[in-house]
């Protein structure tokens, strides 16, 4: 692979998994956010796919056939049963933030994201740490989904999108985190999404159709 | 003499047995006491790895596992605890099914997620990577978040869900700051990884700028598992509606090993940008914990969450403890998470045995409590004096040497300022705790909730003899009195009559939560006294994180 095309490969990559994450706050359907976040996954996939090619990893080749299964298909295949589960109620309804404010919210944390990760880029320049800001600008936006949605489906596709940035993150950064990590976050990340989706069942089961802002039983 | 690796292995493989046992036999009598077994297994293991590593620290499973005086400390503090609690675990249940609230299934699964639960932690403390401690912290999230969702009523579940997205959130930016700081290890001039004994001896070469936000997401990351401000809110939810033995584990242990992952982080930050960063950091998030406990527990109804307010404080005082960052403080700091975890077990056994008797977690409608079961009582009573810091248990000596090290260190102000935080925090515990034990016993008390039988409540009257001088007596005095309280009531149990049937013997705290809060409460002021040969460890635990070059 020439390097202006691993270039250009890696830049489209990170455009797919931003563009994914900004949808994410556009559109208020679930079944819609649900597909956004599978493409999202399939991004960053072949992230990791243009990384390993690049590298001529074998190893990079495996994670990123294990990151599109998991990303792609297992996690968003779980996120849709909890949908159909739920019934009739598909859609977002009043977030905190309306769509327009989220939107420039994002903006906002890009810009925060590129003056967070200046000491990160200038550690070691390349054109993959360049693209480190995006990783970054991910999280945040995943963090925004998480505390403005009312809906445990869509704070769920929240905490998703955070741990997608995280993922971007670490490979941009290194390669190299030890093969015993990688699986275990990803077994704890996919036990950790099991257990919401269990949870939300119960919370349907024992609050009926409803925002999570009715779930105010505990406070003070 | 055995393979050192073996003993490595054998805190993390005990419980994992023990629960593969619960899954296949269930909930039986002989099976009841198997987590029991397995936390004395953990704690031997400890006892044996502690006069081992002193020498020099161990390596095992192609150097996946390590340990060194403080993993070995924090392995004696996982086990002792989970003895506690696993031990109190048969009674809880008993009374749980006799009243109809659980059956043998719930227990056997409660029973198996425990047993996974003390493993995961074991692995957390004997990690020798942070990539490997981070996901062991992960998976007491997700095995706790069953435990604390089990009753599966609205707050229970609210709760869990609560639980796991704030955890799971902050535990995520602690795996973005691992990330950053294995970035920042290959990129330095020594390539060291995330190996913790590495990585803190190559720390001087990192660079400082993508160091500084690597710490910053670990601390912050770690310290929403330990319920340090900003993400703190789960805690009091999740600590309140957990069963009691949970509740115990949680608040006695649990965040106590998020708070091992932050003084790791510390040391490798101390190494790497001088102690200032992390003792800033530190400091900020202490006052804010010791203001949100002082502010909230003032007001508070609920007697459960009034106690997990109160690990939010101990947490705060932990946190400035290792701000202050002295080998003193270090020391002081390590016997506090000792002391915070068996009077704060002893006191969330009590309450659940309070709640099982009157069916209410309001402190309002607890009262004269020593009037009716002036055993329970006096645990109660004395668990809150040795949460409160009163001599002769361990939190006194903590405290005061914590205190001590502060001042010589130098952040006076800083110190004072907690000190008056912790002050209103002693005074608003002590004010409800007080209203909850003594005076005229409340009608939960007399005609206790659910009342399954006549039988219950006679009983319930006829053991209401001491007058309001022996309560005081068994509040005030110390622990040795205590014991001789113990035969007196087995003697009671056993002489009436009633007490065959399953309904009078939920009456009376059973022997077995006897024995366990008086055991808890004994440690507790012995370590208080005399630390032993304790102290040795405690001080080649702080010297481990202390040691700035």
């Amino acid at each position: 692979m020439t390097e202006t095309l691993y270039v250009q490969l890696l830049d489209l990559a990170c455009g797919g998994l931003l563009l994914g994450a900004v949808l994410v706050l556009w559109r208020r359907e679930l079944s819609v956010i649900i597909r956004m976040f599978a493409a999202q996954g399939v991004a960053l996939a072949a992230l990791v796919a243009v990384l390993a090619a690049h590298q001529r990893s074998v190893d990079l080749w495996v994670v990123a056939v294990g990151l599109l299964i998991l990303r792609a298909s297992v996690l968003p295949l779980l996120l849709a049963r909890a949908l159909t589960a739920a019934g009739p109620a598909r859609r977002e309804t009043r977030p905190l933030v309306n769509v327009a404010a989220s939107l420039l919210a994002a903006a906002v944390l890009a810009l925060l994201a590129y003056a967070v990760s200046r000491p990160l880029v200038a550690l070691a320049p390349s054109p993959a740490t360049q693209a480190i800001p995006v990783g970054v600008t991910v999280v945040l936006i995943g963090f925004f989904v998480l505390v403005t949605r009312r809906r445990a489906l869509s704070q769920l596709v929240g905490f998703l999108l955070m741990d997608n940035g995280i993922t971007t993150v670490g490979f941009l950064t290194t390669a190299s985190v030890s093969l015993v990590v990688e699986l275990g976050v990803s077994l704890d990340v996919l036990l950790a999404v099991l257990v919401l989706r269990i949870l939300t069942a119960r919370i349907q089961e024992t609050f009926g159709d409803a925002d999570l802002d009715e779930l105010a039983e505990l406070h003070d | 003499m055995i393979t050192p690796g073996i003993v490595l292995l054998v805190p993390i493989a005990a419980p994992i047995l023990a629960a593969a046992a619960y899954a296949v036999a269930g909930w039986r009598r002989a099976s009841a006491w198997l987590g029991a077994g397995a936390a004395t297994i953990v704690l031997c293991a400890a006892i044996t790895l502690a006069t081992t590593v002193s020498r020099s620290p161990l390596v095992g499973m192609g150097g996946l596992v390590r340990a060194d005086p403080l993993s070995a400390f924090m392995l004696i503090v996982i086990g002792a605890i989970a003895l506690l609690a696993t031990a109190a675990t048969p009674a809880y249940f008993a009374a749980e099914i006799a009243a109809g609230r659980a059956t043998a299934r719930t227990a056997a699964r409660h029973s198996l997620l425990v047993a996974l639960f003390v493993a995961a932690m074991s692995g957390a403390v004997l990690a020798a990577n942070l990539g490997v401690l981070w996901v062991a912290i992960e998976a007491t999230t997700i095995i706790t978040a069953f435990l604390v969702g089990q009753r599966r009523t609205r707050p229970a579940v609210e709760a869990a869900w609560k639980y796991v997205v704030i955890c799971s959130t902050g535990i995520a930016l602690a795996l973005l700051g691992t990330l950053i700081l294995n970035y920042a290890a290959t990129n330095s001039p020594a390539r060291a990884g995330l190996n913790l004994a590495e990585l803190t001896a190559a720390a001087h070469g990192l660079d400082q700028p993508v160091t500084r936000i690597a710490v910053a997401l670990l601390i912050i990351g770690f310290g929403t598992k330990m319920g340090l401000v900003p993400l703190h809110a789960w805690l009091p939810d999740a600590h309140s509606q957990a069963p009691a033995p949970v509740s115990a584990l949680m608040s006695g242990v649990l965040l106590s090993v998020a708070f091992y992952a932050i003084l790791r982080v510390k040391a490798i930050s101390d190494a790497a940008l001088g102690s200032g960063f992390a003792r800033a950091l530190l400091l900020v998030m202490a006052l804010g914990a010791l203001t949100v406990a002082a502010t909230l527990l003032l007001a508070q109804r609920d007697y459960k969450r009034m106690l997990a307010y109160h690990s939010i404080e101990h947490m705060g005082l932990l946190a400035l403890g290792a701000a202050v960052g002295t080998p003193l403080a270090l020391a002081a700091v390590l016997l506090h998470v000792l002391g915070h975890g068996l009077a704060k077990a002893v006191l969330f056994l009590g309450s659940g045995r309070i709640l099982q008797l009157t069916g209410t977690t309001q402190v309002e409608q607890v009262r004269g409590l020593a009037g009716t079961d002036p055993v329970l009582a006096g645990c109660v009573g004395l668990g809150v004096f040795a949460l409160l810091g009163f001599p002769p248990f361990s939190l006194f000596a903590s405290e005061l040497a914590m205190f001590r090290a502060g001042y010589a260190a130098g952040l006076g102000a800083v110190i004072t300022l907690a000190l008056l935080l912790v002050l209103v925090i002693t005074a608003a515990l002590f004010a409800h705790s007080g209203h909850m034990l003594l005076g005229n016993p409340s009608p939960a008390l007399i005609e206790p909730h659910p009342a399954p039988g006549p039988e219950r409540s006679d009983v319930a009257t006829a053991s209401a003899a001491p007058t309001p001088t022996a309560i005081t007596t068994a509040v005030f005095t110390a622990p040795a009195t205590t014991t001789t309280l113990a035969p007196a009531s087995a003697v009671a149990q056993t002489a009436a009559p009633a007490a065959t049937s399953a309904a009078a013997s939920a009456a009376r705290t059973p022997t077995s939560t006897v024995i366990v809060l008086i055991a808890g409460l004994l440690t507790c002021a012995v370590l208080g006294v005399a630390a032993g040969p304790l102290a040795q460890l405690l001080h080649l635990a702080a010297d481990t994180i202390a040691a700035t070059p």
